[in-house]
């Protein structure tokens, strides 16, 4: 393998006729690097990928490995030349090749000895855990351990950047967490620079040292897994990691209190008291100031498990009405209309019995709730950041 | 009432086995009992004897292999490439397709006429080839080996390029994809996954496309020399019935083409298991 330090996309764009499928992209990969792409279906986080292998030729940017450029989108080092390795939905294991001609298939391209292929053909099935399996056809195995040959065959060749297009998309719960637990230690061992592709937001934190979220070709956010589950930058990052109650309303008043802001906003037919630590310089905190002044729209952000039933002092409390109770083990998990305002709901957990078509109040916590500015329109916003 | 479902489905084969028995144990059957008799219904295998110790008889074999097996090659030579390139789906594909598959609907006969005008002495491709400079006086198109062998050219190849294209584009395109990915150039990704996953679809429309040419009769008589060079095997089968009126010695020429197609599909499968060890799957995943 030949040895790098850093892996950049810069403004990288594709755009399919009059879509625009990855619009303006820009990232670095530091080596070793977990980097996730996470975002719903069709938000074009497949397609970056394959841009970056170069099987899909991209229509503007640059791609360089440290001051090697390998994509100016005219001239491209073909994806043959890469050295990257690729883990897709479906496995695409080679049907009419054994497990042992799949993982050999990159090893014998490059002419090495057979000697040298079957040691490391040993090695890479020990390390998935498919010892015995060499000589099995793929469409004798599972699921499961085929995505394994299918990772095999890839860090075999020691690829400069692994990429995985929902490899566990196509498995079971079960099977899922297990293999997500073996991802995980295969990354710690061999610290293979790595870009993980899913729309599973409990993947993406479980796994990566970043995430990319992306919506409509464009990034929302990158960061830490940490920053992205606590500290969402817009209103769709918000909502893809869980703060499933967003209710829109008007700023009534606003207080800037060092890095926090203290505001309180008429929404869902009730009085909301929130407190958010966006710092000075925080175009949140800019948004949110500005929308105050002109009277424009925001929305909140509450994540269900920071809503509890009962009333708690110095928090913010409605009474609602359950119209949806599902038990989940730990929780239920409830959903109910707020009294006074039909038209919002509210989501929550909560740990004691609460019967369907029952009056109960509930609480959140000011510092628990986030507030957005609303963009005009969401073709304003994507015009706004283009040009 | 588990069984009684399950009897109930078996019924449903009751047509078809009808139809195969009627239209093909029967016949076939009653074909090979024809061959090993003589008229008065005693057994012999006079019939058989007969047609291996005449020259003229043993050479139709080698006039329709002679046909048949370098035109089903060529056939599907050619359509290996074309169904590959159009595996995804190209400009006009429509159009292509439709042109492909006139000469099949209007059958054998219209076409050999065509072409016997179309190909002949002063037929529009020769003028065109003179214009063009291209040749200096006509070539000799029909009533020869060329004639038959383009006629039987022309009704195969859609068979075997459609056959192929459905067999091509059902590859999952990953498999491609991942190929390249493991360092692999288009023509190492086409010899090394592509074509093996090929083989099983090449195998069978090489068999379908042997049998039709072997069976050659409309296109030898129109575009041939039906008496000489290209009397092939099914020309003698009708002539022993029909012109000599031995139905017995027919039918074991008829039961001898049959031989030679079975082991001809014979050897293909062989070579198709011997590249195709793998799975009974195409690459679906």
């Amino acid at each position: 393998m030949k040895d790098f330090k850093r892996i950049s996309v810069r403004r990288m764009s594709k755009r399919f006729g009059e879509k625009t499928a990855v619009d303006d992209f820009s990232i670095e990969f530091g080596k070793e690097e977990f980097v996730t792409f996470l975002g719903p279906s069709g938000c074009g986080k497949s397609t970056a990928l394959n841009c970056i292998t170069g099987l899909i030729p991209i229509t503007s940017g640059e791609i360089f490995i440290d001051d090697e450029c390998i994509d100016d989108s005219k001239t491209s080092v073909p994806p043959e030349k890469r050295e990257f390795g690729m883990v897709f939905q479906n496995y695409a294991l080679f049907p009419h090749l054994t497990v042992k001609e799949n993982i050999a298939f990159g090893l014998k391209l490059r002419k090495l000895p057979r000697s040298e292929v079957d040691k490391r053909v040993g090695d890479a099935l020990k390390m998935v855990h498919l010892e015995g399996y060499a000589s099995k056809f793929p469409s004798q195995m599972s699921g499961g351990e085929q995505q394994r040959v299918a990772i095999a065959r890839c860090i075999v060749l020691e690829p400069r950047l692994l990429l995985l297009d929902e490899p566990l998309s196509n498995l079971d719960a079960k099977l899922r967490v297990e293999l997500r637990y073996e991802l995980k230690a295969l990354h710690e061992r061999l610290k293979v620079t790595t870009i993980y592709v899913t729309h599973d937001q409990t993947e993406a934190l479980a796994l990566s040292d970043r995430i990319v979220v992306l919506k409509l070709g464009k990034i929302q956010q990158i960061g830490s897994p940490q920053v992205i589950f606590s500290d969402p930058a817009n209103p769709f990052v918000a909502d893809f990691v869980g703060y499933k109650n967003a209710w829109k309303g008007k700023i009534e008043s606003l207080k800037e209190e060092g890095s926090s802001l203290s505001v309180k906003v008429r929404t869902a037919g009730i009085l909301i008291e929130s407190r958010v630590s966006y710092s000075e310089g925080d175009p949140r905190r800019k948004d949110l100031v500005e929308a105050f002044k002109t009277g424009k729209s925001v929305t909140t952000a509450i994540r269900p498990e920071d809503i509890v039933s009962g009333s708690q002092p110095g928090c913010n409390v409605f009474r609602c009405v359950a119209d949806l109770v599902e038990y989940q083990g730990h929780a239920n998990q409830i959903s109910a209309c707020i009294q006074g305002c039909e038209d919002e709901r509210v989501d929550l957990r909560s740990v004691s019995q609460v019967g369907f078509g029952q009056f109960f109040e509930a609480s959140v916590d000011p510092s628990k709730v986030l507030l957005f500015a609303l963009p005009q329109t969401a073709q304003a916003n994507s015009k706004g950041k283009a040009t | 009432m588990k069984g009684s479902s399950k009897n109930g489905v078996l019924l449903l084969l009751i047509p078809a086995v009808v139809f195969i028995f009627l239209l093909f144990v029967y016949p076939f059957c009653y074909g090979l009992y024809t061959s090993l008799t003589k008229a008065d219904g005693t057994f012999t295998f006079a019939n058989y004897i007969r047609f291996f110790t005449t020259p003229r008889e043993i050479r139709t074999i080698w006039v329709t292999l002679g046909i048949a097996v370098p035109v089903t090659l060529l056939a599907v030579g050619l359509a290996v490439p074309l169904s590959y390139y159009m595996r995804r789906g190209i400009k006009g594909e429509k159009i292509i397709s439709f042109f492909l598959i006139v000469p099949v609907t209007l059958g054998t006969v219209l076409v050999s006429e065509g072409m016997l005008t179309f190909m002949g002495p002063n037929g529009w491709l020769n003028q065109l080839l003179m214009a063009l400079h291209l040749v200096q006086k006509p070539v000799q198109f029909t009533h020869n080996y060329a004639g038959v062998a383009i006629s039987v050219g022309l009704q195969g190849f859609p068979y075997a390029f459609l056959m192929l294209l459905g067999y091509v584009s059902g590859i999952n395109p990953d498999l491609e994809k991942a190929s390249q990915m493991l360092g692999a150039n288009k023509w190492q990704t086409f010899w090394k996954i592509l074509f093996p996953l090929m083989v099983p679809g090449i195998a069978i429309s090489f068999c379908l496309n042997f049998v039709m040419a072997f069976s050659v009769y409309p296109s030898a008589v129109l575009l041939g020399q039906p008496s000489g060079p290209q009397r092939v095997i099914a020309l003698a089968a009708y002539q022993m019935a029909f012109e000599k009126f031995n139905f017995n010695a027919a039918s074991a020429i008829s039961m001898i083409m049959a031989a030679i197609e079975l082991v001809v599909i014979a050897v293909v499968l062989a070579w198709r298991n011997k590249m195709y060890k793998g799975a009974s799957i195409v690459g679906k995943g």
